[in-house]
């Protein structure tokens, strides 16, 4: 990964560089008109939550069976990325709904498992920081429940009545849309870059840390 | 003198009345709300909230969040790093001795 990381940034950044012109390319939705352009940020920051919530709840379980520190700090850093993508999602959303519908918020299923799924991470980093011994155990159960809830949270817009766009939205937009799917596709391989580069500096943190205590008990022997 | 003053403010009433008169709609254009509330779906474009402001804060938020963590990364190796290399420094002087 060290070896691919330069190349990935460079690659990331460019993408990045490109996305408002791809975004301002796209056409307008029309009944949203410009706000729909949320979009195109919006819905990548979740896919970029459901690849580090999978991490996290992989990692937590393999932790959990095997004891494993690597997996336990990537189980760290998927949850830390949980927490960062959701707040870009919950966030923009808001956004899009102040215009769109309205209203800053509105406690319908999708919105509330989102924030429950935000505030259980959330939970996850403090129970990290304030537990003492055995907080990698706890936190590693937390990353499994946590994770469990994403496909719930997924499928609620076609399960229960809210007002937040249907999965089929998304779906269909190739046919209905071209322009906007090939828009929002390149975004979101731009966030699963993103992902990936964060990924790889929070667990080379980690590996830092590892070693740092290593070192200490070295020391103290 | 007093016949004047009652002529010059039957005058005014009369000019007040027929100015006042001018400025009513017509029988056929009641003032807006007056008759009853018509609703409507959408409102006018110069009445809706401008998107532009909300869109660019969705932006600025996540280019400015990912800053701020990315800096919170970079900050923290950089103390691991710096305590790192302290304590290397300790046990070779400790070695020396």
């Amino acid at each position: 990964m060290r070896r691919l990381f330069l190349p990935l940034l460079i690659v990331t950044a460019g993408m990045f560089a490109y996305a408002p012109v791809a975004i301002a390319n796209a056409p307008y939705e029309s009944t949203m008109l410009l706000i729909q352009k949320i979009f195109y940020f919006h819905v990548p920051s979740w896919i970029a939550l459901t690849a580090s919530i999978t991490v996290c709840g992989v990692a937590s379980a393999i932790y959990l069976f095997t004891g494993s520190a690597v997996a336990d700090r990537y189980a760290v850093a998927g949850a830390e990325l949980t927490t960062l993508f959701g707040a870009f999602g919950l966030v923009t959303g808001m956004l899009w709904a102040r215009k769109a519908w309205g209203i800053w918020w509105e406690w319908d299923a999708r919105l509330t498992m989102a924030l429950m799924l935000e505030l259980v991470f959330v939970g996850y980093l403090m129970v990290r920081k304030f537990a003492g011994p055995g907080a990698e155990k706890l936190s590693a159960a937390m990353g499994i429940f946590g994770a469990a809830t994403a496909p719930f949270i997924y499928k609620s817009v076609d399960w229960w009545r809210t007002i937040h766009p249907k999965t089929s939205v998304v779906r269909s937009l190739g046919e209905t849309s071209p322009e906007m799917y090939s828009a929002l596709l390149f975004c979101t391989a731009a966030f699963l870059m993103l992902f990936a580069l964060l990924l790889s500096a929070r667990v080379t943190l980690e590996h830092q840390r590892a070693a740092l205590d290593e070192l200490y008990l070295a020391e103290e022997e | 003198m007093i016949r004047r003053r009652l002529g010059a403010a039957l005058a005014s009433i009369v000019w007040l009345g027929v100015s006042a008169l001018a400025q009513t709609p017509p029988p056929g254009q009641a003032p807006p709300g007056q008759e009853g509330f018509v609703p409507i779906t959408q409102l006018p474009p110069a009445q809706q909230l401008p998107a532009a402001p909300y869109l660019i804060a969705a932006y600025a938020f996540i280019w400015v969040a990912l800053l701020a963590y990315l800096f919170s990364i970079w900050r923290r190796l950089g103390r691991v790093e710096q305590e790192m290399r302290s304590l290397e420094q300790r046990s070779r002087k400790g070695g020396a001795r």
